[in-house]
């Protein structure tokens, strides 16, 4: 590329200052966070048996139930096959030939504080760019008070290192820790929770999930507290060949509200790597969980060499009357993206909501979107996705709305809109609709055009060059999505949607 | 492609044992191979993705027994060549004489020279139909149709050529296979209506060349036993034409599938379908193919079922854009008014898209009569019952519009009207 040979003439020129080349590398296609720390990692041996799942469990320090549990999942995982159906097309998993548990050395002995945290981890968290006072807090500044408190569990590969604001959560009552310390914590919640959403068996990486997965987050939100600040989580994949098994558990109490922040970037890398989350969210009457997610992992180089494969399973039960569950995800980066973030709408006038952007650039191929089960009466959902495709990347909307008999009075309205940049991607659309009843009313439309040429033209003329023009199209083609994220997130996303689509014009 | 299970073998040769297979000539070459393709894939399943909403058990099942009596035929006072099939056999005596201009028709069973036109479509349609979804059913009528018709349309056909379909024996099962080639510039309208036996499996291929015009109508009507499985496979050429519209009223089990290959520049092909059903009973499949492989093509679906007493309405439709096919214009809608609680409306709509400079776009609805309107039209001094079918018939009306001849639509709008009458409350 002549940009990036470029670029160490840029660097000695004078007068440009280090965030413009900084800028300009994110631009030329190069990964903005494609580095790898250098922490000695403990590994479990490679590939998976009943042994590795103890192994895993011994690690973690869990009860009997648990580990029984995870070889209960293991068992039926082992009996299961890959699905299949999806429209994204990868190279065999070798599930043998995979790490399922890594964790950085420095924590084997549990620091007291964290100012006894691997100075490397807390310089991993700079160069992530966590946008919060946190730095302060994690480097032990006494005082540093947030000016928008957003709490972090940062899950750094398998095991969450630091957990912050605990005191001012704990003062309203709310627990967020890793979902470890709640296995040893609050036994009773986890055990009363865990895999009621997403049952163990549930689908094949559901189920690889349940039997080794490493940590990940854990939120309870006692009987009518709001949340007083947004909790957020960063993942991050930080070594070789080691998969990342995330699973979350957020519980919200009666009346009680959270908005949960799930933001991701992960060093670049030449072999896939497996990633296999599960979230749960459990949602009691009259509460509210906002879900919002930036995924933003390595999506292989134009060849799609490389890249994450993320398969996630993700499901809300709205157990209560009148919960409610919002779903916003930026889906921009993976190499496969098979994800479906999906609603129970058990209780009545329940309500849930999915704002999707995905954006497939290059080799990517996504396979996103949701279901929306109506069980309850009176319950409500709304879909609004929008697919982005450029390069030679496949993007596919599959979603289910399901209105069961006795939903009755239910509605559903579902746009998905497809947008496709250049004649080498695909954009597709696969919904199915079950209605069951009369007295609900289901809506589905579904669009798919081009970056509208009068309006380049318009950009173009006003003088942006043709990336800028395509990066404010398509931003005003995710509005509604855009709008729907917390504000921390929505500048972020922004820019992310223009940076993903760097390369797919001219 | 593995081999099938033994289940699966005894069940296919449970349905095919004693059906008609005649070895010989061009046809039983396209027999032949249809029959081992069969053998390869095996009936459907209902654990097949394709089958998702409609269980094929009462399609594939080894003998099926209906009262088909009330078939009822349409377009009688359309002027058009009567042809008609008997139990799924070509009755000479009941039919016109085949001879009209425009156009030379060939009973299947009688087409045995070697060198006919029909080798170049019969069942070559249908194979290539078979990708990226197999329809195994189709592949059956390929290999065992019992008769047929073999159309080519040299001209401008000067009617249209209703194919009349009777049912006299209650455990027939008739299975028919008509090819229509147009050529160049052509035109015809092709009628289809009656219930031709307790379970009816057709093929209808449809080659139309550039610039040709293919009109398709065809009523599945009244009889509630009907099981019918339907498939249309065209391939459709530059600046031609193509359009089909079903209207099914009634029938235990029916599943028209349309399998639509634009293959030239410029052209058009609409599908459209209007359904009314009543009772548990009833189930109504549309499923809907379209390729489009060539550059500035339109085409339409529009269906809508209306349903009650538990019926069950099932729409599948997928618009597939091949790379290269720049300009296409491609709409797709299905809906359904459910008239009651039990109904129910499952639909898979589908866009796969491979080209950037397009404009396709789906919709689907489900819902009940809009008490509004109801609420408007009662407070005019329409009795309850008037205004509920009014509405009814102006919801179908938009799929009813598809059909370019009035006397058509209309024909098929007072069968609607007349049912809606019957089924009242």
């Amino acid at each position: 590329m002549a940009l990036e040979e470029n670029l160490s003439e840029l660097e000695v020129r004078e007068g440009v200052d280090r965030e413009t080349i900084e800028t300009v590398h994110a631009m030329s296609g190069k990964y903005k966070h494609g580095w790898e720390t250098e922490i000695e990692m403990e590994f479990a041996p490679k590939g998976l048996n009943e042994d590795i799942v103890r192994l895993i469990s011994a690690k973690n320090d869990e009860p009997e139930w648990l580990t029984e549990w995870r070889l209960a999942a293991y068992r039926r995982w082992v009996e299961m096959t890959e699905p299949t159906w999806a429209m994204v097309d990868y190279p065999e998993i070798d599930y043998q030939d995979i790490y399922y548990y890594a964790k950085p050395k420095s924590m084997e002995v549990k620091p007291k504080s964290l100012d006894e945290v691997d100075p490397k981890l807390l310089a991993t968290y700079a160069k992530l760019g966590i946008p919060l006072k946190e730095q302060a807090l994690l480097a032990g500044v006494e005082g540093a008070e947030p000016a928008r408190p957003v709490a972090v569990d940062a899950v750094f590969d398998s095991v969450s290192v630091g957990t912050t604001f605990q005191a001012e959560l704990a003062k309203a009552g709310v627990i967020f820790c890793s979902i470890s310390e709640a296995v040893r914590e609050h036994p009773e919640l986890v055990k009363k929770y865990l895999g009621s959403v997403v049952p163990q068996s549930d689908n094949f990486f559901a189920t690889l999930n349940a039997a080794v997965f490493s940590d990940g987050s854990f939120v309870y939100i006692p009987e009518g507290v709001k949340c007083p600040m947004e909790l957020s989580t960063y993942f991050r994949i930080n070594a070789e060949n080691t998969g990342q098994f995330e699973r979350t558990l957020i519980v919200a109490e009666k009346g009680s509200y959270v908005s949960y922040l799930e933001g991701c970037t992960a060093p670049k890398r030449d072999t896939n790597q497996l990633h296999a989350a599960v979230v749960e969210l459990v949602i009691l009457e009259d509460a509210e969980i906002k879900y919002s997610t930036v995924q933003n992992w390595f999506p292989g180089d134009e060849n799609g060499k490389g890249g994450i494969y993320n398969f996630v399973t993700k499901r809300a039960d709205c157990r209560g009357d009148r919960a409610k569950v919002m779903w916003t995800q930026v889906e921009t980066g993976s190499a496969i993206t098979w994800k479906y973030p999906s609603c129970i709408l058990r209780g009545n006038e329940s309500q849930g909501e999915f704002y999707s952007i995905a954006i497939a650039n290059n080799a990517q191929q996504a396979d996103t979107g949701t279901k929306m089960i109506h069980l309850g009466k009176n319950t409500r959902s709304r879909i609004v996705s929008k697919g982005i495709s450029a390069g030679k990347a496949q993007n596919t909307y599959r979603g289910q709305v399901t209105m069961h008999p006795k939903a009755q009075n239910s509605r559903n309205y579902t746009q998905c809109d497809s947008l496709l940049i250049g004649d080498q991607c695909g954009a597709h659309t696969v919904p199915y609709i079950e209605v069951k009843n009369n007295s609900s009313r289901v809506e589905h439309e579904a669009t798919t055009s081009k970056v509208d040429d009068d309006q380049l033209f318009y950009c173009r003329s006003r003088g942006m060059d043709e990336e800028e023009a395509v990066a404010l199209v398509v931003n005003g083609f995710c509005k509604e999505v855009l709008q729907a994220l917390p504000m921390e997130f929505a500048m972020e996303a922004q820019a992310l949607v223009a940076i993903s689509l760097e390369g797919s014009v001219g | 492609m593995m081999a099938l299970a033994q289940t699966r073998l005894d069940q296919l040769s449970a349905r095919i044992a004693g059906l008609h297979f005649p070895s010989t000539g061009w046809q039983g070459k396209a027999r032949g191979d249809a029959l081992s393709r069969l053998g390869e894939v095996g009936l459907p399943a209902a654990r097949d993705e394709y089958w998702r909403y409609t269980a094929p058990a009462k399609l594939t099942a080894a003998e099926v027994k209906a009262d088909v009596s009330k078939g009822e035929v349409a377009f009688d006072e359309t002027d058009a060549l009567r042809v008609v099939f008997v139990d799924g056999v070509f009755d000479a005596a009941a039919s016109d004489d085949l001879a009209m201009d425009g156009l030379e028709i060939v009973r299947l069973a009688d087409a045995v020279t070697d060198i006919h036109w029909a080798a170049e479509i019969y069942g070559q349609l249908e194979t290539k139909g078979q990708t990226p979804v197999v329809r195994p059913l189709a592949t059956l009528a390929t290999a065992f149709a019992t008769d047929g018709l073999l159309i080519r349309v040299t001209g401008k056909a000067t009617r249209p050529v209703h194919v009349v379909y009777i049912g006299k024996s209650d455990t027939s099962d008739a299975i028919l296979h008509h090819c229509v080639m147009l050529e160049k510039g052509a035109e015809m309208t092709l009628l289809e209506s009656g219930d031709a036996a307790a379970r009816f499996t057709s093929n209808l291929e449809v080659d139309v060349a550039e610039e040709a015009r293919f009109h398709h109508v065809r009523l599945q009507g009244r009889n509630a036993d009907r099981r019918v499985n339907t498939h249309i496979f065209a391939r459709i050429a530059e600046q031609s034409t193509f359009k089909s519209f079903t209207a099914s009223i009634n029938g235990t089990m029916t599943r028209n599938e349309a399998v639509l290959d634009i293959v030239g520049d410029d052209a058009i092909a609409h599908v459209a379908g209007a359904t009314v059903g009543d009772g548990r009973d009833f189930h109504n499949d549309d499923t809907v193919f379209i390729t489009h492989a060539a550059e500035r093509c339109e085409s339409r679906q529009v269906y809508k079922k209306v349903l009650k007493n538990g019926a069950t309405g099932v729409f599948q439709g997928k618009i597939l854009v091949k790379p290269g096919a720049q300009k296409t214009d491609g709409y797709q809608i299905s809906q359904s008014l459910l008239l009651d609680g039990d109904s129910q409306f499952l639909a898979k709509p589908e866009l796969e898209i491979y080209a950037d400079d397009v404009k396709c776009s789906h919709g689907s609805t489900s819902g009940a009569i809009d008490d509004t309107a109801l609420f408007y039209l009662r407070s005019r001094g329409v009795p309850l019952r008037r205004a509920q079918s009014l509405l009814v018939l102006a919801f179908l009306a938009e799929a009813l519009s598809e059909i370019e001849d009035e006397a058509l639509a209309e024909d098929l709008r007072l069968r609607l009207e007349d049912w809606l009458d019957r089924h009242e409350g």
